[in-house]
């Protein structure tokens, strides 16, 4: 009991899980963002959606703190996003699942649980929680598309990181395996982990508290699903981000 | 004794990871890649095999060639000279090879930034480079000695452990070449022919082909800033003296200082963040 209610007090001393302020990049010639401000609070599972070249993966960068930055700050659980102190606190699985293909997937999982000073429990709990008990000794090269990024996505588990940033996870799957996965993000919402996904698929929507909407490297909106249908008057959520598109253009 | 036993549930994860943050974690990072790469490298059963039977084969294949060759009593046997050079070249060019070619896979997989966005120490990981390549490198130079001296008659006026211990030294300087070199290379193709680019001239200028005295003012010069340069006079040290000389320790502290030279220019080429 006691422990709980300290813990909800520590919560909402800093309940904002990513704060971005005017985050500008420019990678080459092209400015990927352009004066980026959002908030994403502690716990929430947020879409990150927009067509494909629109900075999102930019902005998971930048939030990972793998990115160099022109302009604006970035603060991630209270600190500059990249600082030491959340490189375990911060798991980032990229688009392509970059795992060891030489390795078993058991050995994949092993090491980045060293990595993040998580013992061999944590990496076959992750390991299960991906699904992949049965595969756990295959060579990660020789799995397929889908289990080699259930493969990347339990090595960033293994850390029970508070921020998991998931660049497409679900790019290329079966409709039956993104069940699956959003399955698996729903569970880790619900132990207090905060999510960012990004996705082109705009039916994936739905799986998401909040949205962020993005084009050509600005934020066109900070919404939820049902709100988004409300504001356009659109069933679909496909519809509904085009809406906002043609709104955004006109304005 | 609730109130104690909440507060100690809340704090203790706090307090763990603040010690997590402070590089306490190293050694377990260090350990774990090294366990990585070797487990890496051991999988790949083909190129375990090439690393460790391949000098040998050569040398094998040298000592028939001086057979039949002539030499002056009195003088070492030609073979003497060549096996020592190729005890000694070989760690070199096989550990930049293998080194440069892995790095570069990390860098081009994603997972060199992977595991950089994890609490892993950058000197942790090319430390574990060092390590786990120098273990293979041990593997290689000890079946290399065995063969040489016992089967083939190898012999050297010092001690054949300082032999394989140079054999180590220049492994080490191979990976710290191989390491920084990667940085350098966009594909496995580039990476590949950084070795006639890196290795090639030192091999040519360290002695063995031209004595370095005879060589032009210049080309000594060059010669004396390459790395190679020391690791074979110091082997030809060991091999006419029975005791270490001051030039061979000497040169063998020269060879470890360009190592990690290089070791801490690779350092510098590895960032966490990235345009």
């Amino acid at each position: 009991m006691m422990s709980s209610s300290s813990d909800e007090l520590l919560r909402r001393g800093t309940d904002t899980a990513i704060d971005v302020k005017n985050l500008r990049v420019v990678r080459g010639k092209r400015v990927a963002l352009d004066d980026v401000s959002v908030q994403i609070a502690r716990g929430t599972t947020t879409g990150l959606l927009g067509p494909s070249g629109c900075g999102k993966t930019t902005l998971m960068r930048s939030i990972v703190g793998t990115q160099i930055i022109a302009d604006g700050t970035v603060t991630v659980l209270g600190l500059p996003a990249g600082s030491a102190d959340l490189r375990h606190r911060v798991g980032y699985v990229t688009q392509d699942p970059t795992i060891y293909d030489d390795l078993r997937v058991i050995d994949n999982v092993r090491y980045f649980a060293s990595l993040y000073g998580a013992d061999s429990a944590a990496a076959d709990d992750a390991t299960a929680a991906v699904g992949l008990e049965d595969h756990r000794t295959a060579l990660c090269g020789n799995l397929s598309g889908g289990q080699r990024t259930r493969a990347s996505l339990a090595c960033a588990l293994v850390s029970r990181p508070d921020l998991l940033v998931l660049d497409e996870p679900t790019v290329g799957l079966d409709p039956l395996l993104r069940v699956d996965l959003w399955e698996q993000f729903h569970e880790l919402a619900r132990r207090g982990t905060t999510l960012l996904v990004s996705s082109h698929v705009m039916d994936e929507a739905d799986h998401c508290g909040d949205l962020l909407l993005m084009r050509e490297g600005h934020l066109l909106a900070h919404t939820t699903p049902a709100k988004l249908r409300e504001d356009t008057g659109c069933q679909s959520l496909e519809e509904a981000f085009l809406s906002v598109i043609r709104h955004s253009t006109a304005a | 004794m609730s109130v104690t036993g909440g507060s100690i549930s809340v704090r203790h994860p706090a307090q763990h990871r603040s010690l997590k943050g402070r590089g306490r974690l190293s050694p377990q990072a260090y350990l774990a890649t090294t366990t990585r790469i070797l487990r890496q490298l051991a999988g790949d059963h083909r190129s375990v095999a090439m690393i460790l039977v391949v000098p040998s084969l050569i040398i094998t294949l040298m000592y028939f060639m001086f057979q039949d060759a002539p030499h002056r009593p009195g003088m070492p046997s030609p073979f003497n000279n060549a096996c020592l050079i190729m005890l000694g070249v070989f760690p070199l060019i096989v550990m930049f090879l293998i080194t440069s070619i892995t790095m570069q896979r990390e860098r081009v997989s994603g997972t060199l930034e992977r595991i950089l966005t994890t609490p892993l120490r950058r000197l942790d990981l090319l430390a574990a480079y060092g390590t786990a390549f120098s273990i293979a490198a041990a593997a290689q130079a000890t079946l290399a000695c065995i063969v040489s001296f016992w089967f083939l008659g190898l012999d050297t006026a010092g001690s054949p452990i300082l032999v394989f211990t140079i054999a180590i030294i220049n492994a080490v300087l191979g990976v710290g070449l191989g390491l920084l070199c990667s940085a350098f290379a966009r594909t496995e193709f580039q990476a590949v022919q950084f070795m006639p680019l890196v290795i090639a001239p030192q091999l040519l200028l360290c002695g063995i082909v031209v004595p370095r005295d005879v060589m032009p003012d210049w080309l000594q010069w060059i010669s004396n800033v390459l790395p190679a340069s020391y690791a074979l006079e110091a082997l030809q040290q060991v091999g006419a003296y029975s005791e270490p000389t001051f030039i061979a320790v000497r040169d063998i502290a020269v060879v470890v200082g360009f190592a990690v030279v290089a070791m801490c220019l690779a350092a510098a080429t590895l960032r966490r963040r990235t345009p």
